[in-house]
């Protein structure tokens, strides 16, 4: 009997392996390093790129699946999202990207919550998304920390590629719309965040001075923002009012952390303080929405990403957090929008690709069709932007993960 | 009642100083709707009315008359009709009870909002707005020409008697399930649906028996909104998502005799036979993912083609906040993506919803006679890189994408909004109504 099992294990594994053998064959080929190629060929081997370029020069392997479709692009990489720590029913028992009890809680990891059979996650599979920054969601001062995984996957662990990627903050309105005493308003809510930012310096320094027999108390939740603090991950801050972007820049530079910006409605109104700061940003979803001049993204603009981008600060683009219908955008539509906006299609295409994939820390592994790198591509009837064109396939690891046409 | 209506001959006499000339619109793809596209058109407004549209070398253009010549590749479409929309900062009913039909929109109607702005940005030149759907019953919606006006009554469409036109909400599914007053279940919330409807019938049959005043039963402002309702007058539109709902929502509408049109049906895809055998006419919502509700779980563009294929009647709507005026093209474009036809997403943008309000002999199509509402747009209307240059209504510019302040609303921007624009679908809801599961859609 035993023996059977491992048998069947072993043709089980090795099935699995030749699955990631894989040729995609594009009548347009997107390879998200500025190229385009006419009648494009990709050849994928152990679920890595092993060949791409026009068909003629490439050689498809004996044996290989040939996939064939009008237009492929890489695998889009979502720069953030909280699909598998939120749910599509919304119901108590499929929200877990918040945690209401207190506003400073870096020790909530991301792998602890994530599901990655969400149906939300399929979603963002099905629409070519093959690379998801996800986890804890805007909210809370600190929400809990991050995740980096592929859209596929039946546990955590065969999911993720980072376990834990960022901290994921807030400032201004968001840090306060709870019901909670505290923080109550913007000058709180800075002041808490500086404090624990100080004690977790404080702890790092009698860590370092300490003898081994004499270290401080572990604190799980300290621990992680001396990660923070020593720039092992970045403090993700979701912010959007001029003036809180700023409060935002002005805390990065006394505690010298990664910043990455997150929404960041007005940064149409501080190009030249966020270029100067050297700060990357993750740009809310296109058509994220206001509700007047009383919410703190009224001043949202279509035209963000274009002037973001004319200054050579770095963007991405978000599917974000949506606590309504729909409960979850689509990077693919957000950035696709921006072509009526002063993006080109390759810089929308650089904002679902390598732009994130860069910020994210995966660039080696992701964002682009290039020998070396993961298998993961998107395959597209048309123009992947147009309204009318549809996804028809996803291939993650060079394996086909999606066949709806969307 | 006559100071109003003064007051609004006046503005229509002031707007028409301006239409003394004739214009013509000549150089676009023209989509008129009503007829096959015309590669190189001419459209011809007279008096805030279409003259005459036709192909460049068919259309006699008037001697006199201005000519407007737009670039190649720019398009004109009928203007937008939304068939569901709370732009205008729109309330109804309360937190006091579910069945709240003596509440109309007419009195909460802001005309300086941004959202009217946003509206006219999306190219939409008709608008249905409606109260929320946290009730059975929320209150009477109304059906708004986004003219230039100072008061709501400038800009509302008018039933034959002079009063401002519109329909009723309905709603039934999880929204309007709610601690009492309000339902538990769906059929309870039939329950005090039917209660209601057999109280306005008797009420209708009092006033038909009383021969003389003192014989009429005393007035009752939400028992003469059904009544209008059961006279076929006012429009009943239901908000519905779940298949079931659908079909209970075609139950009630049977049982009574009232004309409805189904709004969001986001599982019609479901009971499409069902409803195109029903003869209901559908307003469907497109959404860029499933969720956010239990009853939103299955909604599916592919409603779009299905329904239409059945047979089906069908518009789209905003239900702006949800999604936004300006880019409602968009939704249309979504529907052909999931395989509807391109005539009958561009129908569904103007005389289907144009029908449904009862106004299709007034606007949604370029046909000689109608308002000259119209929209411009830079290209194909289904393209993601097509924008609207200008947005005409009874011959007037509202929005003209060359005017900075039109550009900054149609952009956003900072001070784009005004102060509660997109509030509509919380007022009277309380500010965090049941958030989790957002009951005030």
């Amino acid at each position: 009997m035993k023996r059977i099992l491992v048998f069947v294990f072993i043709a089980l594994a090795s099935a699995a392996a030749a699955a990631q053998d894989l040729a995609v064959r594009a009548g347009v080929l997107h390879t998200g390093t500025g190229e385009t190629i006419e009648n494009g060929a990709v050849v994928v081997r152990d679920g890595k790129i092993t060949a791409v370029g026009p068909a003629d020069r490439v050689s498809i392997p004996d044996g290989f699946e040939v996939v064939e479709a009008a237009v492929v692009t890489p695998g889009l990489v979502d720069a953030r999202s909280t699909v598998g720590m939120s749910g599509a029913m919304n119901q108590p028992h499929d929200q877990d990207q918040l945690e209401r009890s207190s506003a400073i809680q870096p020790e909530l990891r991301a792998i602890d919550a994530y599901n990655p059979r969400e149906r939300l996650v399929e979603w963002l599979r099905e629409h070519g998304i093959t690379t998801v920054h996800t986890g804890h969601g805007p909210g809370e001062i600190i929400s809990g920390q991050t995740l980096i995984a592929k859209t596929v996957g039946d546990t955590v662990d065969h999911a993720v590629i980072v376990p834990a990627f960022a901290l994921s903050a807030t400032l201004g309105d968001g840090a306060t719309g709870h019901s909670r005493p505290t923080p109550g308003n913007r000058s709180k809510a800075v002041a808490m965040l500086r404090e624990q930012l100080i004690k977790a310096r404080e702890y790092r320094q009698k860590r370092e001075r300490a003898e081994d027999d004499k270290l401080p108390d572990r604190n799980l939740s300290l621990e992680a923002l001396v990660a923070v603090l020593e720039g092992e991950m970045p403090l993700i801050v979701e912010v959007h009012r001029h003036n809180d972007i700023m409060t935002t820049l002005r805390l990065a530079e006394e505690f010298g952390f990664r910043l990455i910006l997150a929404g960041a409605a007005d940064a149409h109104l501080l190009i030249d303080e966020i270029r100067t700061a050297g700060v990357e940003v993750m740009l809310h979803p296109t058509m994220i929405r206001a509700r007047g001049s009383a919410s703190e993204t009224a001043n949202f603009s279509f035209t963000t990403a274009a002037k973001l981008i004319e200054a050579g600060i770095p963007v991405a683009m978000q599917s974000g957090y949506e606590g309504y219908v729909p409960k979850t955008r689509v990077v693919l539509f957000e950035a696709g929008l921006l072509l009526g906006y002063g993006v080109s299609f390759d810089q929308a295409l650089e904002m679902v690709t390598m732009a994130p994939a860069r910020m994210l820390g995966i660039a080696d592994r992701v964002g682009s069709i290039e020998v070396g790198k993961d298998g993961d591509l998107a395959l597209f009837d048309g123009d992947p932007f147009e309204y009318t064109s549809n996804v028809v396939g996803t291939i993650i690891d060079g394996r086909r993960v999606s066949s709806a046409r969307r | 009642m006559k100071n109003w209506m003064m007051a609004a001959l006046l503005a229509m006499w002031g707007a028409s100083a301006a239409w003394a000339d004739v214009t013509a619109f000549t150089g676009a793809r023209v989509i008129p709707v009503d007829g096959a596209e015309i590669s190189d058109g001419v459209l011809i407004v007279e008096d805030g009315r279409i003259r005459a549209v036709g192909a460049r070398d068919r259309v006699r253009i008037p001697r006199g008359a201005e000519i407007v010549e737009l670039d190649a590749g720019t398009v004109i479409m009928p203007g937008i009709v939304d068939t569901h929309s709370h732009v205008g900062e729109v309330s109804g009913g309360d937190r006091s009870g579910p069945i709240q039909p003596e509440t109309r929109a007419l009195d909460s109607i802001n005309v300086r909002s941004s959202g009217i702005k946003r509206a006219l940005a999306g190219g939409i030149t008709s608008v249905n707005v409606m109260p929320g759907s946290g009730h059975l019953i929320s209150g009477q919606t109304i059906y708004l020409k986004l003219r230039a006006g100072n008061s709501v009554m400038d800009l509302a469409y008018r039933f034959e008697d002079g009063a401002p036109a519109g329909g009723l909400k309905m709603a039934n599914g999880t929204n309007s399930l709610r601690d009492a007053p309000f339902p538990g279940t769906r059929a309870k919330s039939a329950a005090l649906v039917r209660a209601t409807y057999v109280k306005a019938q008797e009420y209708q049959a009092k006033l038909e028996r009383a021969d003389e005043e003192k014989d009429r039963p005393a007035r009752d402002l939400a028992l003469e909104a059904l009544g209008e309702v059961l006279a076929g007058k006012r429009m009943v539109h239901f908000h519905s998502h779940r298949h079931d709902d659908l079909l209970t929502a075609i139950r009630l509408r049977d049982e009574f005799g009232f004309r409805m049109v189904l709004h969001h049906t986001s599982e019609g895809w479901r009971v499409a036979d069902e409803i195109a055998a029903a003869d209901v006419p559908v307003s469907l919502i497109l959404l860029d993912s499933p969720g956010g509700k239990l009853e939103t779980l299955h909604l599916e563009a592919q409603s779009a083609p299905a329904l239409e294929q059945a047979g089906a009647k069908l518009a789209f709507h905003t239900d702006d906040w949800i999604t936004d005026s300006r880019y409602f093209l968009r939704m249309a474009a979504f529907g052909i993506r999931a395989g509807m036809s391109r005539e009958a997403a561009m129908v569904a943008l103007t005389q289907a919803g144009a029908d449904m309000l009862d106004l299709g002999d007034r606007v949604g199509s370029l046909t000689p006679g109608k308002d000259a509402d119209f929209v411009i747009l830079s290209g194909d209307p289904f393209s993601v890189r097509t924008r609207v240059l200008q947005t005409w209504v009874e011959g007037v510019k509202r929005f003209d994408l060359a005017d900075p302040d039109d550009r900054l609303v149609a952009e956003g921007g900072f001070n784009a909004l005004t102060d509660d624009d997109g509030a509509g679908h919380l007022h009277g809801m309380g500010p965090h109504a049941n958030h989790s599961t957002g009951a005030w859609q």
